[in-house]
C-alpha cells in the first residue's frame, strides 16, 4: 500500500505542478459569466440554468481530465522512459498502475471539490439563502466523480496495449457508446434477427452505463437524488473501475518496455 | 564456492516485427554467463550487440523468450531483489517537475527508509555526484550530463548489492566520467557487484576484473580485459628521433615520419636487431610498444565475421 501511496502521491503532485489545476480559472469565470447574465435574461429559472451550466461544466472538463491525462498516465512514462529506473525499484507493476489511477482520481476529486464551491458561489449569487434541497447537488457532483473515475480506468486499460492517439479514441468511443448503453438495452429493431438482438443487448451490458451517473435534470428542479441511486452507482462504479484496472494491470504486467 | 550475484542461463529476446508481426528478430541469442560477488564486470559491445537488451531483461523492463536469470539466488521475477538491486538506465530520464532531491526521496521511498534515513541517504548521494548545489533546480533544467548523475545517484542510493548501469559514462564530460570511475572504484571496494555495459575499452580495462564481449546478440566471449581483447600481440611498435652522428639508418625507409619522429612496426622477433641498427645509428629511442588491437578493431572483425557469415548463408539460400 505504501508503494501505491508513493505513486499516487507524484501523480497528484506531477498534475498540480504541469497546471493542470488551471481549468478551475476557466470554470470560475464561466460561473462568474453566468452568474451575472442569469440573473439578467431568465426570470424565476435561475436556479436551473446554474445549476445545469454548473454540472455540465463539471462533467466535461473532468472528462477532458481523465481521458488526456488518463491516457497519458501510463504511456508519457514508456515515451518518455521514466518508468525505466521506476519499475527497477521493488514496486510491482499492478502496484504502479494502482498509484497512477489514485493519484489522478485524487486530482479530479479536488478539482471536482473546487469547481462545487464555484457552482454554490453562483447559486447563492442569483438565490440566497440556500435552501436545504441544494444540498442534493453534493450528489450529483458525487456521481460525476464517479463517472470521471471510471473514464480514467478505461483510459487506462487503452493506453496498456495501444498507442495514446487510439487509446483517446477508444476511451471517447466507449463513452459515447456508454451514455446509449441503457437504450441500447430496450431498443426494439424490427429489422433485426433475435440472435443479432441478443449480441446488441450483450454488448449494452458490457458497456458501461454512464446514465447511471446523471441527476442533472433531478437536481436542477431541487428535487431530491434517492439514497438508492447513489448506493448502485458507487457500486457500479467500483465494480466496473476494478474489473477494468485488473484487466489493465494483466496487460501491463507483461508489457514490453521499449 | 560463494553462489553468483548474477546468473543467466540461456536468455533469448526475440521481437516480433514484419506484416502481422509474424517474422522473428533476434536481439539475443541463448546468452549464459555469471557475474561473481564483488566483482566489476564490463559488458562489452557494439551499439545493437544486445547489451541493453540483457540488462532489460535483468531488470524486467522487457521480458525473455526463453532461458532464465538469477540475482543474488533470486529469480528475476521476485519484484524483491530489487530491495538489494541498483539500476542506471542508459540516458535516463526523470521527471522534469521534480528537483533532484525529490526525485531521490520518491525513489528512495520504495526502499522502505524511514523519513530521516530518506533525507540523509539523498543528502549523501547528491554530495557523492555532485549535486549538491543544483539540488532544488528541476529536473527539466538540467543538462544531459547532470542527468546522468541524478541517475547515478539514484541507483546506489539504497546501499544495494548489486549495481547495475547502462552506459554510464554515457553523455559525461571528463572529469565526470573520471567521477563514475571513482564511484564504481569506491563500489568495488565496499564488495558491492558492478555489472556494467559500455563500448569504451579504456573504461572496461581500468575498471572491470573481467568482461564479457557481445555481438549479434550472441556472447564471444568471458575474460579479463587483456585477455580478451590482447591476447595476440601484432607486433611492436619503436618510435625514435633520427640520430645526429651521419650514419646511415636502414630502419629510416621502413618508418612513417611525423615532425621530427619515426614510427617503424615490426614483428616481435626483429625487434632487437632494429634497436641494434637504431643504437648504432645514434637515435634516440622514444618508445617500444606492443601493438595490440583496439576493442573497435576487435569488434570490427567480429561485425565482419557475423557479416561474411550472414552473406554466405543468403547466397546458400539462393
Amino acid at each position: 500500500m505504501r508503494n501505491v501511496w508513493a505513486v499516487a502521491a507524484n501523480t497528484f503532485r506531477e498534475a498540480v505542478r504541469d497546471r493542470v489545476l488551471y481549468n478551475l480559472v476557466f470554470f470560475a469565470l464561466l460561473m462568474i459569466g453566468a452568474a451575472v447574465l442569469v440573473g439578467q435574461i431568465s426570470i424565476g429559472i435561475e436556479q436551473s440554468v446554474i445549476v445545469s451550466l454548473g454540472l455540465t461544466a463539471i462533467s466535461v472538463i473532468g472528462i477532458f481530465i481523465a481521458i488526456f491525462i488518463g491516457v497519458g498516465l501510463v504511456s508519457k512514462e514508456m515515451d518518455k522512459r521514466t518508468l525505466y529506473a521506476l519499475l527497477a525499484k521493488p514496486l510491482e507493476r499492478w502496484q504502479f498502475l494502482a498509484g497512477k489511477f489514485v493519484g489522478l482520481a485524487m486530482t479530479l476529486a479536488v478539482n471536482t471539490g473546487a469547481m462545487t464551491v464555484g457552482l454554490y458561489l453562483a447559486l447563492w449569487s442569483v438565490k440566497h439563502p440556500l435552501t436545504s434541497n441544494d444540498w442534493y447537488l453534493l450528489a450529483a457532483v458525487y456521481l460525476i466523480l464517479l463517472k470521471l473515475v471510471l473514464i480514467v480506468a478505461l483510459a487506462m486499460l487503452f493506453s496498456c496495449f495501444t498507442s495514446p492517439f487510439l487509446a483517446i479514441l477508444f476511451t471517447a468511443g466507449i463513452y459515447v457508446a456508454g451514455l446509449f448503453a441503457g437504450e441500447l438495452r430496450t431498443m426494439q429493431a424490427v429489422d433485426l434477427s433475435p440472435s443479432a438482438m441478443a449480441v446488441f443487448r450483450g454488448v449494452s451490458y458490457l458497456l458501461p452505463n454512464f446514465e447511471n451517473f446523471n441527476v442533472m435534470g433531478v437536481v436542477a428542479h431541487a428535487r431530491p437524488v434517492p439514497l438508492a441511486l447513489v448506493w448502485q452507482g458507487t457500486l457500479y462504479a467500483a465494480v466496473y473501475s476494478l474489473v477494468v484496472l485488473v484487466g489493465a494491470a494483466m496487460v501491463f504486467s507483461r508489457r514490453n518496455l521499449k | 564456492m560463494p553462489q553468483p550475484a548474477i546468473e543467466i542461463e540461456g536468455l533469448s529476446k526475440e521481437y516480433p516485427h514484419g506484416f502481422l508481426n509474424l517474422k522473428k528478430r533476434k536481439s539475443l541469442e541463448d546468452l549464459t554467463m555469471q557475474v561473481e560477488p564483488g566483482e566489476v564486470f564490463g559488458f562489452l559491445g557494439p551499439n545493437g550487440a544486445g547489451k541493453s537488451t540483457t540488462i532489460k531483461l535483468l531488470m524486467r523492463l522487457i521480458f525473455p523468450t526463453s532461458g532464465a536469470a538469477r540475482i543474488l539466488g533470486k529469480s528475476i521475477d521476485d519484484v524483491s531483489v530489487h530491495q538489494q538491486v541498483g539500476y542506471l538506465p542508459e540516458q535516463p530520464y526523470f521527471y522534469d517537475y521534480l528537483t533532484a532531491a525529490e526525485v531521490l526521496d520518491y525513489f528512495a521511498r520504495f526502499h522502505r527508509l524511514t523519513a530521516a534515513d530518506r533525507h540523509a541517504r539523498v543528502q549523501a548521494v547528491l554530495k557523492k555526484v555532485g549535486l549538491e548545489t543544483a539540488k532544488k533546480i528541476q529536473l527539466r533544467k538540467y543538462s544531459k550530463g547532470m542527468l546522468q548523475r541524478v541517475g547515478l545517484a539514484q541507483a546506489i542510493l539504497h546501499d544495494p548489492e548489486v549495481v547495475v548501469l547502462d552506459e554510464p559514462m554515457s553523455g559525461l564530460d571528463p572529469l565526470g566520467r573520471r567521477e563514475v570511475r571513482d564511484i564504481i572504484l569506491e563500489l568495488k571496494k565496499q564488495g558491492r557487484t558492478v555489472l556494467f555495459s559500455t563500448h569504451i575499452l579504456a573504461d572496461a580495462e581500468m575498471l572491470c576484473d573481467r568482461v564479457g564481449v557481445i555481438v549479434g546478440g550472441k556472447l564471444r566471449g568471458v575474460g579479463t580485459p587483456g585477455e580478451m581483447v590482447g591476447i595476440q600481440a601484432q607486433g611492436m611498435e619503436i618510435l625514435f628521433e633520427a640520430g645526429t652522428t651521419g650514419k646511415p639508418c636502414p630502419m629510416l625507409e621502413k618508418a612513417t615520419k611525423t615532425g621530427e619522429r619515426y614510427r617503424v612496426q615490426l614483428p616481435e622477433a626483429e625487434l632487437y636487431m632494429c634497436l641494434d641498427e637504431l643504437k648504432a645509428a645514434g637515435a634516440r629511442i622514444l618508445s617500444v610498444t606492443q601493438i595490440k588491437p583496439t576493442l573497435e578493431e576487435f569488434f570490427m572483425n567480429l561485425v565482419d565475421a557475423d557479416r561474411a557469415q550472414a552473406n554466405a548463408v543468403e547466397v546458400s539460400g539462393k
